[in-house]
């Protein structure tokens, strides 16, 4: 059990590629997997390593990640000693850096008695065992470990990602960026243990010379002038940066040793509950190979698809090679294909949705609450 | 007042043993047996409570209350978790002149004057922790209030042929009882006790102590103090309920309110008929388990079901409840069934009219076949390598 390491959850991750999926919410709560947050790995790992106190660096639009997470009492974080902090950037201007809020909120470092860092991102979905990589970090005497994974190009999930370049000892010696055109690469997964002293000394010697990107960016820049240590992760690990690879990663969940793997018995992922009942199929429903949360009512058709809580699907309504987020209704004789909608999102009877299995259509989030109250209006 | 002075308190009787749910109950109180997927019995009464805003509920344990104690905690799942209020497990305990174990329902709450005292409430409300069914308590309240009632019962209408199995009341115009009769040979109507109770709390006091002094009493609220109170020519009405209400006494009534839930035929027009889970305004509440969604593979066949997280299913399932973390095979059949949590069906095993308990094991091929009247049960962890079949 980890309890001399505190956790720090960065989320000024790069979004640009998500399209509406986060217009209105940061990359760290895209729901995934029918009933789970992206953030809920990252914490569910820290929280399974025995850590107990996480800060998150919040990015800005942090409504439903706030609503998410809330006191953190799912992971066991609602503490009297220690336990969660949300630090979100409602005096910065959004484009600051980790490092500059890391500044401002010295004091949450200061305070805390553990001496150890876990510095990690949301967007690099595994289920991973940091006891071992902390102890892999100790023995190593290096000041800083990055977690990586070789990852086959094939399918240009981990483009653009930070690539390590290593000496034989496993010493990182240089980092690049993936451009997709070597067939294996050692990706980045932005994953770095250090000690608290090591990371107040990168933050102040940061902002000293002005070179003020991001944490993992001075990292990668500055490698030769520190001993960096790399850990190879050998499990699968899930890359959210695109729409592609969003709509990739959910299908991962059907292949039945992934789903095993990251939803293991022993280290758990845990999430915000919402009380949803169980989940009706009805006499005329036709089920396969899917994926499916609590609370929804199915008469229709539903083959290769993530169906998040409270989702209804009409009789002769067909949803395909999908994702479908909560509450959505489908009406009857409806049919989609390669979609991906957000929340709330109402289909016509009889309507047709089509996108591509590399590009899927995304439906925008609709308001709930809204549609209901103009409703009422109308009404009256 | 320090903040805890109420108008009205629940009090919820959840020491029975169940005894005729068998297998069931062996380790278990029966409110904490699993219910419909995800719920466990007492489920719905909590959930009634905090539906009804009604934030001081005791609960009364006593027969194997261990799982019950863990599955209420502090209250949290029910927002019973109140820095005033809230949910108080109330097991039986000693004082100085000894102590004794609830020797009835009556003697239950009477052992317990001292907490309902701390809220000094004018109105007890009294819940059994076994049955299932949704309902605001508020509007009872309020028929109680309006009626200027001593003591007011909910009540239902069971089919005549039943009737003998419930405390059954005979009422005038105005819902007013004249009459009450504990489970009669020949019932004279089919207005059958829910087991809720309101009482205005001082005269209820009163009855209590003179029934804890009475050694021939079964100390019964049912058998002893309503009886009584009605031969005083106390104000007792029946409020009558038109929802769905079963008392899952039996391990048939127990299958059948969990194949109730499948019903899809039922009238719009018809309450009673099937118990609503979906309602987002009245929602069920529990202390929930961190597992991923419900898998469903290739090749499985799932119809007419209810099925929960953490399932996994690559066999056929029809007309059953399935809980939390259930394995069905390949080329396994669940028909009309009710599995119970951390349970495998294996490869090619059939289940038939039937309950799994909790964490057994039907192993590959094996047939488990009751029928209806006659369910077969396999029990907790109980790896089951046989044939089970009844005829």
């Amino acid at each position: 059990m980890l309890t001399n390491y505190l956790g720090i959850v960065s989320l000024t991750e790069n979004d640009s590629k998500l399209k509406s999926l986060t217009a209105t919410r940061p990359l760290a709560s895209i729901p995934i997997f029918g009933r789970y947050r992206v953030i809920d790995f990252t914490l569910s790992n820290l929280v399974n390593a025995g850590v107990t106190n996480v800060g998150i660096l919040a990015p800005a639009k942090s409504r439903s990640l706030i609503d998410h997470v809330g006191t953190g009492k799912p992971w066991d974080l609602n503490r009297k000693v220690d336990g969660l902090y949300i630090f979100n950037y409602s005096y910065e201007p959004p484009s600051i850096s980790d490092i500059k809020l890391l500044k401002s909120n010295m004091e949450f470092l200061l305070r805390s008695k553990k001496e150890m860092v876990i510095f990690t991102q949301s967007h690099m979905i595994c289920n991973i065992d940091f006891e071992e990589v902390a102890r892999c970090h100790e023995e190593s005497n290096a000041d800083i470990t990055v977690v990586y994974k070789k990852v086959n190009n094939e399918d240009d999930l981990f483009l653009d990602a930070p690539t390590l370049i290593l000496d034989e000892d496993s010493k990182v010696i240089g980092v690049g960026k993936n451009i997709g055109r070597r067939a294996f690469v050692n990706v980045s997964l932005d994953m770095f243990l250090l000690s608290k002293e090591f990371l107040i000394e990168c933050i102040l010697g940061c902002l000293e010379n002005g070179n003020c990107g991001s944490f993992r960016d001075f990292v990668y820049k500055n490698v030769q002038n520190m001993n960096v240590n790399a850990y190879e992760f050998k499990g699968y690990v899930g890359c959210i940066n695109s729409i592609s690879s969003y709509f990739k990663v959910s299908m991962d969940m059907l292949n039945v040793d992934i789903q095993q793997e990251l939803f293991s018995k022993e280290r758990p992922v845990y999430t915000k509950s919402n009380d949803s009942p169980p989940t009706r199929y009805f006499s005329t429903c036709e089920v396969e190979n899917s994926f499916i949360s609590n609370g929804c009512l199915i008469e229709g058709k539903v083959k290769n698809s993530i169906i998040s809580r409270g989702v209804v699907i009409e009789k002769d309504a067909v949803v395909e090679n999908s994702i479908i987020f909560s509450k959505c209704v489908i009406k009857n004789g409806a049919v989609l294909k390669n979609v991906i909608l957000d929340k709330n999102v109402v289909i016509d009877s009889n309507a047709t949705l089509i996108g591509h299995n590399k590009n899927p259509l995304v439906m925008e989030k609709q308001s709930e609450v809204c549609l209901n109250l103009l409703k009422e209006v109308k009404r009256l | 007042m320090n903040g805890l002075k109420r108008e009205i308190i629940a009090m919820v009787l959840a020491g029975g043993q169940g005894s005729r749910l068998k297998e069931l109950t062996k380790t278990n109180a029966k409110p904490a047996v699993e219910f419909g997927g995800k719920y466990r019995i007492i489920d719905f009464t909590l959930s009634n409570c905090t539906n009804s805003s009604i934030d001081v509920v005791g609960v009364l344990t006593q027969y194997q209350p261990f799982t019950l104690h863990c599955h209420i905690g502090i209250g949290t799942a029910w927002d019973l978790d109140r820095s005033k209020g809230g949910v108080y497990i109330l097991p039986p305990h000693t004082n100085d002149s000894g102590g004794n174990w609830y020797k009835g329902t009556a003697d239950a709450i009477y052992q317990n004057m001292n907490f309902v005292e701390l809220f000094s409430p004018e109105y007890l409300l009294v819940l059994s922790g076994d049955h299932i069914y949704t309902m605001n308590y508020q509007d009872m309240f309020k028929f109680h209030k309006e009626k200027k009632a001593d003591v007011t019962i909910a009540c239902i209408e069971v089919p005549i042929q039943e009737a003998s199995r419930f405390g059954i009341m005979n009422t005038n115009e105005d819902n007013r009882i004249y009459e009450f009769e504990e489970k009669p040979k020949h019932p004279k109507n089919n207005l059958a006790s829910m087991g809720i109770y309101i009482f205005n709390w001082e005269k209820l006091k009163k009855y209590l102590k003179e029934d804890a002094k009475d050694e021939s009493s079964a100390h019964d609220f049912g058998k002893n103090i309503i009886p009584k109170m009605l031969k005083a020519g106390e104000r007792m009405f029946a409020y009558p309920f038109r929802g769905y209400w079963k008392d899952v006494g039996t391990v048939e009534s127990y299958w059948e309110a969990n194949m109730d839930l499948l019903n899809e035929s039922c009238p719009v027009d018809a309450p009673g008929c099937y118990l609503d889970l979906y309602n987002d305004e009245y929602k069920i509440y529990t202390s929930s388990i961190a597992y991923p969604p419900q898998y469903i593979a290739p090749g499985a066949n799932v119809k007419k079901s209810m099925i929960v997280e953490g399932c996994s299913i690559w066999g056929e399932v029809y007309n059953s409840v399935l809980s939390y973390n259930v394995y069905v095979g390949k080329n396994a059949k669940v028909i009309n069934s009710v599995i119970l949590s951390n349970s495998f069906i294996e490869d090619d095993a059939v289940v038939e009219n039937a309950i799994i308990c909790s964490g057994a094991k039907v192993l590959k091929g094996c047939i488990v076949r009751g029928k209806p009247g006659k369910i077969a049960v396999v029990p907790e962890n109980k790896k089951q390598s046989s044939n089970m079949i009844l005829e």
